[in-house]
């Protein structure tokens, strides 16, 4: 639960001083999509998401836990199915279950249940169905 | 401190709460979404606490006409529930049961040293651009949450 506190604190870091929500897939469809467009404070977001990374590597590796189970094709179809609904639908986890929910958003609400409702039965079919 | 500077050290604590929470373990995302099987619900307990101490900053500050370093809250602008709304997240989703993946984790572990995070990093950007310049789309838009 710390973990999730620290995000929170993050994204209203972000929301109190520059009034911005902390949406990872908006941010990154901004700049793929606008650059030059006030992309330099999502840059520096996405900047801070990786040094965060090669920061707990080099300094807290044992904190660190990664096991990716799917394989390269399931990845590619994934990785493009996250992309494209992301976009459609306005939001991920991060701006729909984090900062859309604290913000009492209906939209976001419905978002992240069609999204946690997609996700949970896909898994159940990867691992029960088709296993 | 520069708007920059707030921006990268919010990416910094975001990054650093994902990994310290294992949202950036696939495995546990898959877990967390495996209801039928040895369900770990951890993570509900992570997001929660994640959307209630934002929401908390959000609710005490909800008086203030203006962020400190800009000059008006950019609150997204789509209002009621949609079509795209549900059918793309309900897309994402199925992307996410797959992998294990959502956008910010993904950033995160790619530097976790598996060239396989890029591989989906890669799919992604091509999924947000294929939307974004889909046939008989208005151009780019920025999303609105």
């Amino acid at each position: 639960m710390a973990g999730g506190v620290l995000v929170g604190l993050a994204a209203a870091l972000l929301w109190r001083i520059l009034g911005r929500i902390a949406g990872v897939s908006n941010i990154l469809g901004a700049v793929v999509t606008k650059p030059g467009d006030d992309s330099a404070w999502r840059i520096s977001f996405l900047a801070g998401l990786l040094m965060a990374g090669f920061g707990a590597v080099a300094l807290i590796p044992h904190a660190v836990h990664f096991e990716l189970q799917a394989g390269a094709t399931q990845l590619l179809i994934a990785g493009l199915l996250v992309g494209f609904g992301t976009q459609m639908g306005s939001g991920c986890t991060s701006g729909h279950g984090v900062c859309g929910i604290g913000r009492l958003s209906l939209r976001s609400l419905v978002a992240t249940l069609c999204f946690m409702a997609s996700g949970m039965l896909t898994v159940f079919i990867l691992k029960h169905l088709l296993a | 401190m520069s708007r920059a500077a707030v921006a990268f050290l919010s990416g910094l604590v975001f990054g650093a709460g994902l990994i310290v929470s294992q949202m950036s373990n696939p495995a546990k995302v898959i877990g967390f979404l495996d209801i039928a099987g040895n369900w770990d619900p951890s993570l509900a307990l992570v997001m929660l606490g994640a959307l209630a101490s934002f929401g908390t900053v959000h609710w005490v500050s909800r008086a203030r006409v203006a962020p400190l370093l800009a000059a008006r809250f950019a609150l997204p602008t789509r209002e009621g529930v949609d079509r795209p709304l549900i059918v793309g997240s309900l897309i994402f989703g199925t992307g996410w049961g797959l992998s294990g993946f959502c956008p910010g984790p993904a950033v995160v572990s790619g530097t976790f040293g598996d060239w396989r995070v890029w591989l989906f990093m890669g799919a992604m950007l091509a999924g947000i651009l294929l939307y974004r310049f889909r046939p008989g789309s208005p151009g780019p838009v920025h999303g609105q949450v």
